[in-house]
């Protein structure tokens, strides 16, 4: 088992989250973080999801995303060169005599801070989630109040072209892109 | 063209060529009700309830290979159409449902009626829309059609507002051309996986075919035989297979599975290659994966690409339409003749031959598997669409009805829905009015959509219904024989008089309890004019046989007793053991069962002790 972090692109049409998240639920799979936004294309949202799974199992959780009509293509990225990137806002309780500490601290992990008041100081942090999971680790001792992050989003490096196919096919009819899409849904409900 | 949406609803059913919807009207769905009385070009059946409709509809689809139609209104109407809709779903059955819904403005208030059917149905169809403005109906039905009869087939469900079918659109048919972009219902696999298939044909000792419901949905038949031919391979099918490959074609094995033939499921234990086409793996088909067919080998021809490696791992796979696929992997296999492959399967196959029951004698007891066969002896020349239920009659049909033709034979296979046999013969009879069609079903199911007999008389149609009326919830009762030492919770079964309820509906009535009988029976059925019922008062405690109990390994049979089987072939009898392990569960009823066997009815015995084999199980 590892971690496989698979790029959808999906009609933006409402209800489309939601199947997605009941055929993870439906087929057993197991989500580590799904995100969810708008491309440059509009009436076209990107997902990015990482899930734990065999090889196999992954190759089983894209044939089944495939077979989602809403889903225009599937990319996993685990084994291709990629960016993988996370947000995090954390919310750490200081003193007078913590508050430089924190600030060092800030500035060791790349972060920056965008609320101080006299008990609290709140800090925005990207990066992978590994990172994002350290700085946590390191703020603890402080107290955090709360903290929230947004899940991975991920994109391959370079221009190399993606599949748009289930794995073991090639397409036919050669109109599988992704080009007329419906604008009829307003948004995108879960 | 200025529409209401109901009146856009019944143009494009007409546009798909619809000619007979099954529904039942309510609140939601009332405008296009209304509206319906515009069209009468397409006769609509009212059924007794959604689940029939729905059943009806895949009975229908699965009979003609066109899309099967249900309607209904919301809420209550439309979560009652979730059985069939799944049954569908689990089948590959093309049927569009349509579902009125509460007015747009109305959603999210917990209306009257007011149910979340995408939501509830999203698990259970191919896909499903809500639609809530008139100009998108003809779009979402059209596309609605071409989801569930393209690719792998399936039930999509449109649900409707009730403001979108009062309000008037523009009905433009042409501009509701399907626009699915990540929608690809076919494929075709690469060069290269063919090359790779045919080389492992070629190269195979003992070949065998696994032949699935793909077949007949693709109309493949003599693609799969024309293989099989060019390199003598045997075939064996799965339940829902079963008439994709004739019963009198010599290549035809039987049935594999868990009331499989014994000597299919040996020749999958001990095939070096097994060419999967059109099924998937289930695991009433597989037993123990851990132990599945490990000699062997594998090539999948399978047209959903989730299928593949999902239960069985495979060796080559090939995605896309079963048809055209054979079209291009034939040209590239060699002819073989395997004869020492055919050898050890006619050894097996004369060691652990399921008896011939056709001529023998009668008994003075009436079984289930005497019924079946009897009704298939006497309706040989007629063209006969058997629709059975689910439990005991259903394998009985399977293993001593032998289907010679596609889609002759219609059984809730995956999802196993009792209640489907009914309606869905209805449906059938509908698609298929000039053939017979019989409905095989146990005293249970039957019970569970008896009231559709109702919609059998109000329509004037004929289907012969032979209830196997056992008094028991039959294959429940066999496990629990089998695995719960005997302890018959909940399973044996009133029911009413059923040749009164059958004349109560004002229809035909017949009783059957002596083999002698079945023949007169059977006749005069087939001479009625309208829809009969009969009652075969079959032995209680009959069996199954053979049975690879859940999860075990597939060629490790609990197998018919060896004697003059099908003359006393019930309970009373000791079933042989497999003799490896089996799930401890199964150990530990063995010793009690055997004990308890016979004792009901020892008087009856035959002279003759019958060869007690003792298993040599050991516990795990």
């Amino acid at each position: 088992m590892a971690k496989h972090t698979l790029i959808a692109y999906v009609e933006d049409v409402p209800g489309v989250l939601n199947r997605i998240a009941s055929l993870f639920r439906r087929r057993n799979f197991n989500i580590d973080s799904l995100t969810v936004g708008r491309t440059e294309q509009p009436g076209v949202s990107r997902l990015t999801v990482v899930v734990e799974a065999t090889e196999a199992g992954a190759r089983i959780v894209e044939a089944n995303l495939y077979k989602l009509v809403n889903v225009l293509r599937v990319d996993d990225l685990t084994h291709k060169p990629s960016l993988s990137r996370e947000l995090g806002l954390v919310k750490v309780r200081v003193t007078p005599q913590t508050r430089s500490e924190v600030l060092q601290l800030t500035d060791v992990f790349r972060a920056r801070v965008v609320d101080v008041d006299e008990a609290s100081i709140v800090i925005e942090v990207t990066g992978t989630p590994e990172k994002i999971g350290k700085f946590e680790l390191v703020l603890k001792p402080y107290g955090i109040i709360e903290i929230t992050r947004t899940g991975s989003v991920a994109m391959a490096r370079g221009h190399e072209a993606l599949t748009s196919n289930p794995p073991l096919v090639r397409a036919t009819g050669g109109k599988e892109d992704h080009h007329a899409h419906d604008n009829s849904g307003i948004s995108m409900s879960v | 063209m200025k529409l209401t949406g109901a009146e856009i609803i019944w143009e494009c059913l007409q546009k798909e060529g619809v000619d007979v919807v099954f529904g039942y009207p309510g609140g939601a769905i009332l405008p296009t009700y209304d509206a319906m009385t515009k069209y009468p070009k397409i006769h609509h059946v009212l059924v007794r309830h959604e689940q029939g409709a729905t059943h009806m509809a895949d009975g229908y689809a699965r009979a003609s290979g066109k899309v099967g139609v249900a309607i209904a209104t919301s809420g209550p109407g439309a979560t009652n159409m979730v059985t069939g809709i799944a049954t569908a779903m689990m089948d590959s059955s093309p049927i569009v449902c349509i579902t009125g819904q509460v007015g747009s403005k109305a959603i999210g208030t917990d209306a009257f009626q007011e149910t979340d059917v995408t939501g509830v149905t999203l698990p259970v169809t191919k896909h499903n829309y809500l639609v809530t403005k008139p100009g998108d109906i003809a779009r979402a039905i059209r596309e609605a059609f071409y989801i569930a009869k393209s690719g792998r087939p399936g039930p999509v469900l449109v649900d409707i507002t009730k403001d979108a079918q009062q309000m008037v659109a523009e009905f433009d048919w042409a501009a509701a051309e399907p626009k699915l972009p990540g929608y690809r219902p076919n494929y075709q696999a690469p060069a290269s996986e063919f090359a790779k298939a045919a080389e492992l044909i070629n190269s195979a000792k003992r070949p065998l075919i696994l032949a699935g419901q793909g077949i007949i949905k693709s109309g493949a038949t003599a693609d799969v035989l024309a293989l099989a031919k060019a390199a003598n391979i045997p075939i064996t099918t799965t339940l829902l297979g079963i008439g994709a490959i004739p019963a009198s074609s010599e290549f035809n094995l039987g049935m594999m599975g868990m009331h499989g033939e014994a000597w299919v499921n040996q020749a999958i234990q001990q095939a070096d290659l097994l060419i999967a086409l059109g099924m998937r793996f289930d695991d009433r088909v597989t037993g123990n994966l851990k132990t599945y067919a490990l000699n062997a080998k594998k090539i999948h021809v399978e047209i959903d690409p989730s299928e593949v490696n999902k239960n069985v791992p495979v060796d080559v796979a090939l995605i896309g339409d079963l048809k055209e696929v054979l079209g291009e992997l034939k040209p590239q296999i060699k002819k073989a003749d395997h004869p020492e492959w055919w050898a050890t399967i006619n050894v097996n196959r004369g060691d652990s031959a399921v008896r011939d029951i056709k001529n023998l004698p009668d008994s003075g007891h009436l079984y289930a598997a005497h019924v079946i066969n009897d009704i298939w002896r006497l309706t040989q020349k007629r063209d006969t669409i058997v629709v059975t239920d689910v439990g005991q009659h259903q394998m009985w049909e399977a293993q001593y009805f032998h289907h010679d033709k596609p889609r002759s034979l219609i059984t809730s296979g995956g999802l196993g829905t009792m209640g489907f046999a009914l309606p869905a013969a209805i449906g059938a009879k509908f698609a298929c009015p000039d053939k017979d069609v019989w409905v095989v079903v146990g005293d249970g199911g039957f019970q569970m959509t008896s009231c559709e007999l109702a919609t059998a008389e109000q329509e004037g149609i004929k289907v012969n219904v032979a209830i196997i009326n056992n008094s028991f919830l039959g294959m429940v009762r066999q496990w629990q024989e089998f695995f719960y030492d005997k302890r018959y919770a909940a399973t044996p079964m009133t029911g009413p008089n059923f040749v009164k309820l059958a004349e109560a509906y004002r229809l035909t009535g017949l009783l059957c309890d002596k083999r002698s009988d079945v023949k007169a029976t059977v006749e005069k059925t087939l001479a009625a004019k309208g829809t009969v019922v009969i009652d075969f008062v079959v032995e209680k405690e009959d069996t199954v046989f053979p049975m690879v109990p859940a999860g075990a390994d597939l060629d490790k049979m609990i197998r018919r007793p060896k004697q003059d089987v099908m003359l006393e072939s019930g309970s009373d009898k000791d079933w042989e053991m497999p003799s490896s392990t089996l799930p401890n569960v199964f150990v530990e009823a063995k010793a009690e069962a055997k004990a308890l066997n016979g004792r009901a009815k020892a008087a009856k015995k035959p002279a003759k002790a019958p060869a007690r084999k003792t298993a040599k199980t050991t516990r795990r």
